[in-house]
């Protein structure tokens, strides 16, 4: 095929794997799983129960005016949004939907990934100090604060996915699970989720702070600083920073799915398949299908957390990571690694 | 600091409800602080088994207060003043149209007496004996100006804050002595009857509309009330 | 059209007396302005804080932006209308405004309301106290980002209003009180359905003690924050759960000679020795279940009779002063009433709760972190109809 029907095919193909997810959570889970555990309904005009209620939003805040705050700096204040949207992008490049739908097959993925998903703090921050009021640059300096700090343990966590699998790459990290065995029993594969159940648990608190959802939410935290970095946000800005939240939430949760869960497959030996170079071509198709199911069943746990828990002090929050995270995903890391090399 | 204790301690001390106090722990409280500032108790008021007033002098005004917390009134209720000239618009409940009276001028003052238009008056009580004092004092006519309780009592600081911004009573050695609910700018202090309640002067209360008695029902009013002060 | 110079220089004088405190501020910290517009406070409260960082250096409350004159008001009203007035100064809870004032009324005329009356009249206040306390709780979560709870509380305060509105006719204002007893006996039906949504409410306060008050998080953002001992808070006349919370035992239901119905239930009062935040939201909640307690044991004991007793129909209370507090929602509230004798009060102090609750703040948030502060603050509890009058 040309190059450049190829280019095409992954920015749409890009576009799609981004966007949809954020309109598929931003629906299931913020429309209606909120409003069913809070005993109402939620949306139910815009079209059938609801479904179209993202796009009237979405046409809601593309139509209203654009504001900046006078004393604001203007260039830094509009760039924004769209760095941290541009960093959900980057991300996704490296997330496999198939053995051979994939955008990139970078030797390195989960370290590229890792790499690039810490440029979004950079967005939050200059949002904060850029916004010309002190509600947002409280609520900036405290998502600088917690989001490093909150790296850490997410790349701890994935390093004993990758001395298990051997590899940094998305694919032989999907591969290796769903060839592998469990005391020789392969019928389930070999995710990592139970082996490196301390590890996943980790990565998905870690993903809850990056993604500064309660309760780990002190950079937004409505009660105090109505909206933290975001105050001074409207109209469209607005819209990329909320289309960004929830997309960076399903672009995690593909990386997890992947990482832990066995990706796009399913353990290869109810087909017998042997490697991932006999993997029939109509994975391709299903795959998606696959990872977009996990991905929404951990998303909805995400989303649980988030509607259930108050929120933690920005010190308690740094205390969580620093003094209990960290030390757990060094010592993770250290079992697997002496448990790989002696078996 | 104590060791916060469990959550599900429920430490209530007493269940059956306290004793109540007579009259004896009223007059015993009189006596009390005639010991501490006698010749500053100008006048005192018991209503049998429910309450107690005390007016003292101007100057007494602190010290009344001292020596009330050191007999174990230590909780602070609140601190205001009356006014106890009557209101030269009116009570705005007649009719207007109806012959007008001659409105009454006198100032005459309620509980223990009083010799002057303005009155501060404060409550406090003792938590343990449930028994409760009400304080007044006269502000002299020419220098509205008594000394703070702030300094005794930690929450006297906002009342006097509103009572200075509605009577125009200053309070001596009062930290930060601002208006509470007003806009820095205001002019007059709206508590005092001479300040009018522009609602009623620009739209009159029609009075008392005649109402259909009710069917069935006696006229006759209650026995009217005899002062037992 | 340009202002005249007089009024200019009085525009002047009023932003520098208000921005004196601004000015000094600035030299060093940051100063945050909480409100008066904000997702936290319950109503109009500005609270300008210095802070250093994250913690608080110097924070002062300023009320004022809900002052509606209430005591200028009152004088030039008769004694049934104020009854409409004073219902708007604790909104949340509204009958148990109502009830101080006219018992100042009867105490000034000497006349005591029948038994029924009395009787339903505890039972409408301990309602309005459940009805205020539940929304509380469910607030509670929002301000530390727990978004559930408050749909909860107000789907099932939402009983307790229609109860409130079955009897006297209004959600939020009843104006059912009057001297001498109450407006109108119950409808038919209502004790069951009483009883009913009493039970709701029971289930309710459990549902918030698992979600809210079992919650880890919860926890170490209430517990040991805002500690306020016993002597200070007699001190700034701290009233109901604040200062039950910081050991002191006092409660006017139960220390009072009131003509309400409390010593006919078994109830009782509720205490905790710790003085921090976690301890007045705590006490709130078992005083809710008490609460309920209070109304299922009364509503079987409602005494036949009327609802009110003689009273001429054009009331005019004899001359005298009175003053009658009684244990509101939010605290001790309490009006002082003097009367001249004619068909209003010659001047009325109302007495309300949240003006001293909230006097300590500037004591309570010295050097606390500013997530503590929304936490403080939602543990005090007030309402701004409260502070302002």
């Amino acid at each position: 095929m040309p190059y450049w029907v190829t280019s095409l095919l992954r920015v749409v193909g890009g576009l799609v794997a981004v966007l949809l997810p954020a309109g598929g959570i931003v629906y299931l889970f913020l429309f209606k799983m909120m409003s069913f555990m809070q005993s109402r309904l939620g949306p139910m005009e815009a079209g059938p129960y609801g479904s179209m209620q993202l796009l009237a939003e979405v046409g809601k805040w593309m139509q209203k005016e654009d504001l900046a705050p006078e004393n604001a700096d203007l260039r830094i204040y509009r760039m924004a949004p769209l760095i941290v949207l541009v960093s959900t992008f980057l991300l996704i490049v490296v997330v496999p939907f198939g053995p051979s739908a994939y955008f990139t097959n970078f030797e390195t993925g989960i370290f590229y990934a890792l790499a690039v998903g810490s440029v979004s703090v950079l967005g939050i921050l200059i949002a904060g100090w850029s916004s010309a009021n002190k509600y947002s640059l409280l609520g900036g300096l405290r998502a600088g604060g917690q989001l490093i700090a909150y790296e850490l343990p997410m790349v701890l966590a994935t390093l004993g996915v990758v001395i298990q699998a051997g590899s940094m790459n998305l694919n032989r990290i999907i591969e290796v699970q769903n060839t592998g065995e469990i005391f020789g029993i392969g019928i389930i594969g070999n995710p990592f989720i139970i082996t490196q159940f301390l590890g996943f648990l980790i990565f998905m608190i870690a993903v809850q702070a990056e993604l500064t959802q309660a309760p780990f939410d002190m950079p937004i935290a409505e009660s105090e600083l109505v909206s933290g970095y975001m105050t001074e946000y409207s109209g469209f800005r607005f819209l990329i920073f909320f289309i960004a939240e929830f997309a960076t939430a399903g672009v995690f949760s593909f990386i997890a799915a992947a990482l832990f869960l066995g990706g796009w497959g399913v353990p290869f030996t109810w087909f017998g398949w042997d490697s991932i170079d006999e993997v029939a071509w109509w994975m391709n198709f299903v795959g998606p299908v696959i990872m977009f199911t996990k991905m929404f069943a951990l998303v909805g746990v995400i989303m649980w957390v988030r509607f259930s828990y108050p929120r933690f002090r920005e010190d308690q929050l740094q205390t969580f990571a620093w003094k209990v995270l960290i030390p757990l995903a060094l010592a993770n890391t250290a079992v697997t690694a002496i448990l790989k090399v002696v078996f | 600091m104590a060791p916060l204790s469990d959550a599900t301690t429920d430490e209530t001390q007493d269940d059956a409800p306290a004793a109540l106090p007579g009259d004896g722990v009223r007059e015993g409280i009189i006596d009390n602080l005639r010991s501490h500032i006698g010749d500053q108790i100008v006048d005192t008021k018991i209503t049998p088994n429910d309450d107690l007033w005390i007016r003292v002098t101007t100057d007494g005004w602190l010290a009344a207060g001292q020596a009330l917390k050191e007999a174990g009134f230590t909780y602070f209720c609140f601190l205001s003043a009356i006014d106890w000239m009557p209101s030269p618009y009116g009570t705005g409940e007649n009719d207007p149209d109806a012959e007008q009276k001659e409105p009454d001028t006198a100032i005459v003052p309620g509980y223990t007496g009083g010799d002057t238009r303005l009155q501060v008056f404060a409550r406090v009580t003792d938590l343990n004996r449930h028994v409760g004092v009400t304080l007044k004092a006269d502000v002299p006519d020419d220098r509205a100006v008594m000394e703070s309780w702030s300094h005794l009592f930690a929450g006297a600081n906002w009342h006097e804050r509103e009572c200075h911004e509605m009577f125009g009573i200053g309070f001596d050695n009062h930290p930060d002595l601002r208006n509470m609910y007003l806009p820095g700018d205001f002019e007059g202090y709206p508590l005092r009857k001479d300040f009018p309640l522009l609602a009623r002067m620009v739209k009159p209360w029609p009075g008392i509309v005649d109402v259909e008695p009710m069917p069935a029902q006696d006229e006759e009013e209650a026995p009217p009330a005899e002062e037992t002060s | 059209m340009t202002l005249t110079d007089r009024q200019q220089l009085s525009y002047i004088a009023s932003q520098a007396a208000d921005a004196r405190l601004n000015v000094e501020l600035e030299t060093e910290g940051m100063t945050l302005n909480i409100g008066p517009q904000h997702p936290a406070t319950h109503g109009t409260l500005r609270i300008i804080c210095r802070l250093d960082g994250e913690q608080v250096v110097w924070a002062e409350p300023v009320a004022g932006y809900m002052h509606r004159g209430y005591e200028k008001l009152t004088e030039v009203r008769t004694f049934p209308q104020v009854t409409t007035l004073v219902n708007r100064i604790d909104w949340l809870g509204s009958f148990a405004n109502e009830v101080p004032f006219i018992l100042a009324a009867e105490k000034l005329m000497e006349i005591e309301a029948p038994p029924r009356a009395q009787v339903i009249r505890t039972i409408l206040f301990e309602l309005s106290r459940i009805a205020n306390v539940s929304l509380f709780l469910g607030d509670l979560g929002v301000q530390m980002g727990a978004i559930t709870p408050v749909f909860l509380a107000f789907r099932d305060r939402e009983y307790i209003l229609n109860l409130i509105e079955g009897a006297t006719g209004g959600r939020f204002h009843p104006n059912f009180d009057r001297i001498g007893g109450l407006k109108d006996d119950l409808p038919k039906g209502w004790i069951a359905e009483t009883r009913g949504a009493v039970k709701k409410l029971e289930e309710f306060c459990d549902t918030i003690d698992d979600l809210l008050f079992g919650n880890e998080i919860f926890q170490s953002r209430m517990r040991g924050i805002g500690i306020i001992p016993a002597d200070i808070a007699k001190d700034y006349g701290l009233s109901g759960p604040n200062a039950r919370a910081s050991g002191i035992d006092w409660d006017l239901r139960r220390d009072q000679d009131l003509p309400l119905s409390y010593d006919l239930a078994d109830w009782k009062v509720w205490t905790h020795p710790d003085g921090d935040s976690w301890a007045r939201c705590w006490i709130r909640l078992q005083e809710t279940r008490e609460s309920c307690k209070i109304v299922n044991q009364l509503l079987d004991q409602i005494p036949a009779g009327p609802v009110m007793t003689k009273v001429p129909r054009i009331i005019k209370v004899p001359e005298g002063e009175a003053w009658v507090a009684t244990e509101n929602p939010l605290g001790e509230m309490g009006y002082y009433v003097v009367s001249k004798g004619g068909l209003g009060p010659f001047r009325v102090k109302i007495r309300s709760a949240s003006f001293n609750n909230i006097s300590i703040v500037p004591w309570a948030l010295k050097g606390v972190y500013v997530p503590d502060v929304i936490t403080i603050l939602a543990s005090l509890y007030f309402i701004l109809g409260d502070i302002d009058r």
